[in-house]
């Protein structure tokens, strides 16, 4: 949330200008859905495989199913463990933490600030090195990968960052901010081109979008912009650090959405890192609760985000309010017992 | 897919692509501008325009007065003035030249390097840089030109070294803070070797900066320039305008006029490029056009506007109450509306929540009602009346005087809310005094109650702190107890809980219903969670662009909006929506309803 | 504090040494032979040859180096090459006409700076926050010898207020002294009072916009009191102009002591640098270099005083 007042003012015409297109955005999601990658499995195979006592739906669909299950996951992330330089002490940001995340799957990455949560993701994309463990993306150990063979890797991996202000290039417009990726690897102008305004379909932006500035775009608009930058070279997983967090809530919603059109639509998976369960509840298939720098529990997301056992997750859960009186003053004497014998201060 | 979804293009973006063209509508720059080409163009040309050989003696013109043949009269040594100014043009735009292509040659690359690489590189860079400037320039300078015999190439490289640590700092701090921003981790996970997004990115941040900062150093380095050759540093055969200052101040008592035009010659020359440099960084700096002078301190009154929203009490049962309130902000295009026609009012011991998403005015209400409006802000309204008492048309002063006392505020970013400087000490006990006089001791005592009250267990240390040495729930309950320190009547909190971690949000919701029991204190609580509303509040107003558009008890609004808008809002509060696994369910549902229309 | 203190310390110290031992060694490659220099254009290749051997010029550079190094860490600069008079004797009877100008400047930056700062942050819109942006651009460029032609052509020559040129020392006359230091003291500080007045400026805009700046008006306290707290946290920018005005003062006092004939290290040096006197303007070097330390040193304390983030960081 950023901090309101007098850039209020300046906001609310953008805003308003927004709300109207996520709204009509909505209804002409359903017209476009038509699947952009076919090589690649279809998101439902995959979701099979985890709701293991759902009937599956066609045969084909099952075949699938067990292929990706023999196969290992794309990403793999074991006893990772990251140490962080502060001045002569080191923080341990991360104690040793093991996920995994299968193809078209969106896991869910939960906790506060501090737990390291954004550092996992950071791990996984190269930008916190890594103390011990392995990270392993499509099988092969990218954990220390530099230079050359990490950039190659970008074909595969990429990242949609939380601040939708400070994440595009003040000084390019749209149209150079999507093309670099492809450009800065031999794709040749035209070829760049047409993929931009693929992209720019994909995330429901207008195609005389790639004239203009980030700035002339609301935050919500410009988190499309982000997306489509990371959905340009056609990538496996995406890593998606709190992409909704500095949005309005009716914004987050139609991002959220479009979050979901796009995995069905490319296959693509997500680490989805959010300190938000109700964002998480939404998007994710898994669940994965970090505090203090450690995962306390992993789950489907029905499980952890419903019936958490961890007491942790139980206080995570019952602290956020729920928008109903009745069920939140519930909530509240839940959160108050479980609060009860701790006594702790918070802070 | 939607047409018209885009704003037009915003201010920001002119200021990028029209910067020359707004350059050009700065009289000032212009001008700038103007003066400094001719002088370069003088410069250039000086051996065709000038009327004489500069260093022609002829002893008849020995500090002769202006006339028609000698616009300037002649020197001490007897040779046309008008004609060596013409070329003291040339070697000082030269000099100007190299010592700034050294200076950025020198700075910009390694300042570059050390903000983007940080580290070794930043150390080594910076400890140079500082080296370098702690050299005495002057002492180096005289030393060189002492031992090249005087070569000015060599002397304008040497003084251009001295003026890249001031390029060094600039394009370091621009990449530094360029470096933090997304985008370039971005451009790395997109796979950009750093040679790319040095190119792409961070030489283009620090362009314009250096470009400004090129405007200043060149009139710095014609200075140094200069004043090497008023010492007597250069060689006899080149005119130049030190010399020629020097020539002139010998004869200052006697013949003024010789020293007066090489004097107005640089003089112009060196403003002329600071102004430049001033006007681009002004352009540069300023994202919106400036808001015209007589434009400021807008009335918001002329716009007549419906009220909104609902007075539930009478005036003297309201701890607050506005009637009609009007925010309007100057800008560049005219006034602009931010809150438009808001009643509302609080009963002592109600909590009344006002709910909105960013833009709907609810923090400009908030800040109208404390009368803490930022500047360019202005406030009208029907009546304002503070615990029954009509507040409106109390000078500023008196209106203050209920802040800390009858009002309390809960800020809601904790960290920047507390001044860096003081212990938090400090600034709890200082308005205890100042506003409440009490005695140093005494104030301690009730900062050490409050801090007890909002659950700090350990509170001299806390006293004894500075605000970085506390986490964010800490400074956050520290506010609270600033805010409740005076015992108001009233608290107004604007997103008291949205910076902070859920956890902490709920114990700092607990916290304030605590105190607001309590004190039997009046809250209005700002917020764009209805979960917080659904907490804490009794009546809630709902905003939209500046009015309320809905507003009754929380159990009215959840049960049955009346404003579809407002039903949205709770809808998307996103906890009851369906998750993952509903939605893919249902997906897989149509997908399969669509594959059997096709199949059959 | 203490480890602060010593770090800051010893980096200074690292800082003299690197940069006295790099004006060594670019001195005797620029100047080559001063011989002719000292001894002026009539003297014969024997007597140059005798004073090349006498100054010890004949022995390899880094065996002059070592011995100039090894005697200047113990603070002797050895002697004069023209008058072989103590190079420190010389320096001493200066640096008090340098620092007397400088000092004064700086006290007269800090104050003027100061008091204008603080009236035009509090009012930026106002007259004098025009006038302050016009004169911060164009007296920041114009250097500090221009200006004092300009204040000698008006003050001393028109208008007969003070002395054009000389000097007077303290002990003599202060009266004449505070006269005799008055035009070139704010030839230099004139841009330094600009600078350091539209940091403050500027400043104060900066942190009057900060959240704290409103929650401390919202506590109830007066304008005179969140003016203070604004004060405090503008001020870092400031100080650290000065100090970066005091390093510029001591270049440009070279020139302004020139044309004000004032006896300073600024016609020693002038005169030093013209034939070649190497001890003279490692001297020289050493001595400006510790000023410039000292008031570095000075400035990190009153910074982390300020503002106890910094002192941490």
């Amino acid at each position: 949330m950023r901090t309101e007042g007098a850039s209020e003012q300046t906001e609310s015409v953008s805003a308003k200008a927004e709300d109207a297109s996520e709204n009509t955005e909505k209804a002409s999601m359903e017209a476009k859905r038509a699947p952009m990658n076919t090589e690649r499995a279809p998101m439902t195979t995959e979701r099979e495989s985890m709701t293991t006592e759902r009937e599956p739906m066609t045969t084909e669909r099952e075949s699938m199913k067990s292929a990706s299950r023999d196969g290992a996951p794309l990403l793999e992330v074991d006893d990772v463990v990251v140490d962080y330089r502060r001045g002569r002490s080191t923080f341990r940001a991360l104690k040793g933490v093991s996920m995994t995340i299968g193809a078209g799957e969106c896991v869910g990455l939960v906790g506060e600030s501090g737990s390291g949560k954004s550092t996992l993701g950071k791990a996984v994309l190269g930008l916190a090195e890594v103390t011990s463990g392995t990270i392993r993306f499509a099988g092969q150990d990218i954990t220390h990968l530099k230079g050359a063979a990490r950039r190659r890797l970008a074909a595969d991996l990429q990242v949609v960052f939380q601040d939708p202000y400070g994440s595009l290039d003040p000084t390019m417009t749209v149209g150079q901010i999507l093309a670099e990726p492809l450009t800065a690897t031999g794709t040749s102008r035209a070829d760049a081109r047409t993929t931009v305004a693929e992209m720019l379909d994909h995330v429901r932006l207008p195609a005389d979008t790639v004239t203009r500035y980030p700035s002339e775009f609301s935050g919500g608009q410009r988190q499309r912009v982000a997306i489509a930058r990371a959905l340009v070279r056609r990538p496996r997983l995406i890593v998606c650090d709190e992409p909704v967090s500095a949005l309005d809530l009716t914004t987050q919603a139609a991002v959220i959405d479009l979050f979901i059109d796009i995995q069905r639509e490319t296959g693509v998976s997500y680490l989805f890192v959010s300190h938000d369960l109700g964002v998480v509840r939404r998007i994710c298939h898994r669940v994965s609760v970090m505090y203090q720098g450690e995962c306390v529990e992993t789950g489907p997301n029905e499980t952890v985000t419903r019936n958490p056992e961890h007491p942790y997750t139980q206080r995570l859960l019952l602290a956020s309010p729920v928008a109903d009186p009745v069920r939140q003053a519930e909530r509240r004497r839940s959160w108050l017992q479980l609060r009860a014998p701790a006594a702790s201060p918070v802070a | 897919m939607t047409e018209a979804v885009l704003p037009p293009p915003g201010d920001a973006v002119q200021a990028q692509r029209r910067l020359w063209s707004r350059f050009l509508r700065r009289p000032l720059g212009v001008t700038a501008l103007a003066v400094f080409l001719f002088v370069v163009l003088v410069g250039l040309f000086a051996p065709l325009l000038a009327p004489h050989d500069p260093n022609l003696v002829d002893l008849g013109l020995t500090q002769a007065p202006p006339s028609s043949e000698h616009w300037m009269g002649g020197d001490s040594a007897g040779r046309d003035i008008f004609s060596r100014l013409l070329y003291g043009a040339r070697t000082t735009v030269y000099g100007a030249a190299v010592a700034c292509l050294v200076g950025v040659g020198l700075g910009v690359p390694a300042g570059v390097a050390a903000g983007y690489f940080g580290g070794i590189t930043d150390r080594i860079c910076s400890w140079i840089s500082d080296g370098v400037q702690s050299v005495p320039g002057m002492i180096v300078l005289l030393i060189v030109a002492a031992g090249t015999g005087a070569d000015f190439t060599v002397l304008m490289v040497t003084v251009g070294a001295f003026m890249a640590p001031g390029y060094y700092r600039i394009s370091r701090s621009r990449a530094l803070a360029v470096r933090k921003e997304p985008y370039v981790d971005a451009a790395r996970v997109a796979g950009l070797t750093h040679t790319r997004i040095l190119h792409a990115h961070m030489f283009r941040a620090v362009r314009a900066p250096v470009i400004i900062q090129s405007a200043l150093t060149a009139g710095i380095a014609m200075g140094m320039q200069t004043g090497l050759q008023f010492l007597g540093v250069g060689t006899a055969s080149t005119p130049d305008w030190g010399q020629m200052m020097n020539d002139g101040f010998r004869t200052m008592g006697t013949h003024p006029l010789i020293l007066l035009w090489p004097s107005v010659a640089l003089g112009v020359t060196i403003a002329a490029l600071a102004f430049m440099g001033s006007t681009l960084a002004d352009l540069v700096s300023v994202r919106t056009e400036p808001v015209p002078r007589r434009r400021r301190g807008a009335r918001p009154a002329d716009e007549t506007t419906a009220r909104t929203g609902e007075l539930a009490h009478t005036v003297e049962r309201s701890v607050l109450r506005i009637e009609n309130l009007r925010v309007a902000y100057a800008t560049a295009h005219g006034d602009k509306q931010v809150v438009r026609g808001v009643c509302l009012d609080v009963a002592p011991g109600e909590v009344l929540g006002i709910v909105g998403e960013s833009g709907s005015g609810k923090s400009q209400t908030m800040f109208s009602a404390l009368d803490l409006l930022p500047a360019d802000g202005r406030a009208t309204c029907d009546g304002i009346w503070v615990g029954g008492q009509a507040v409106g048309d109390l000078p500023r002063a008196k209106r203050h005087a209920l802040l800390g006392t009858r009002i309390g505020y809960v800020p809601q970013e904790p960290m920047s809310n507390l001044d860096p400087c003081y212990t938090i000490g400090h600034q709890l006990v200082e308005p205890l005094r100042a506003v409440h006089g009490l005695t140093k001791a005494q104030a301690r005592d009730r900062a050490r109650e409050v801090l007890l009250q909002v659950g700090i267990t350990d509170p001299d240390r806390v006293l004894a702190s500075y605000p970085h040495q506390v986490s964010g729930g800490m400074a956050q309950r520290v506010l609270i107890a600033g805010a409740v320190a005076g015992k108001p009547d009233l608290l107004v909190a604007d997103e008291p809980t949205t910076a902070l971690d859920v956890t902490v949000q709920a114990e700092v919701l607990e916290l304030l219903r605590e105190l607001q029991q309590e004190y039997r204190m009046a809250l209005v609580i700002v917020t764009h969670n209805f979960g917080v509303v659904a907490d804490i509040c009794d009546r809630v107003a709902v905003m939209k662009d500046g009015r309320i558009i809905e507003s009754g008890t929380v159990e009215r609004i959840f049960a049955a909006p009346a404003d579809p808008y407002t039903a949205e809002l709770i809808r998307a509060s996103q906890d009851d929506t369906e998750s993952r696994d509903d939605l893919d369910a249902a997906w897989n549902e149509t997908e399969a309803e669509a594959g059997r229309k096709v199949h059959t | 504090m203490i480890r602060f203190t010593i770090r800051r310390l010893l980096s200074g110290v690292v800082l003299l040494l690197v940069v006295t031992s790099a004006t060594f060694f670019l001195a005797h490659l620029a100047i080559g032979d001063p011989t002719a220099g000292l001894l002026g254009n009539n003297a014969t290749p024997d007597q140059r040859a005798a004073l090349h051997e006498q100054l010890g010029l004949d022995r390899p550079l880094i065996t002059q180096f070592w011995d100039w190094f090894s005697h200047a860490v113990r603070g002797d600069f050895g002697t004069s090459w023209r008058n072989f008079q103590p190079v420190s004797d010389q320096i001493a009877l200066r640096v008090p006409v340098t620092l007397s100008v400088v000092l004064a400047a700086t006290l007269l930056a800090a104050v003027v700076g100061l008091a204008v700062g603080i009236a035009t942050g509090l009012r930026p819109d106002g007259i004098l926050a025009r006038v302050l942006k016009v004169a911060s651009v164009v007296l920041f460029a114009l250097p500090g010898f221009w200006v004092s032609l300009v204040l000698v052509m008006t003050f001393a020559v028109r208008l007969k207020w003070f002395p054009a040129v000389g000097y007077v020392p303290l002990t003599q006359s202060p009266s004449a002294w505070l006269s005799s230091i008055t035009l070139p003291s704010v030839a230099l500080a004139l841009a330094a009072i600009v600078m350091i007045a539209e940091q403050l400026r500027n400043g104060f805009m900066e942190v009057t916009k900060q959240d704290f700046v409103r929650t401390l008006r919202a506590r109830g306290l007066s304008s005179r009191r969140v003016t203070t707290h604004v004060l405090r946290n503008a001020s870092p920018a400031a100080l650290t102009v000065l100090a970066v005005m005091f390093v510029g003062l001591l270049g440009g006092a070279i020139v302004v002591e020139i044309i004000f004939n004032l006896p300073g290290i600024g016609s020693l040096t002038q005169s030093a640098a013209q034939i070649g006197d190497i001890p003279i303007l490692l001297g020289l070097t050493a001595v400006t270099v510790v000023f410039v330390v000292l008031v570095n040193f000075l400035l990190d304390l009153v910074l982390g005083w300020i503002n106890p983030k910094v002192r941490e960081s």
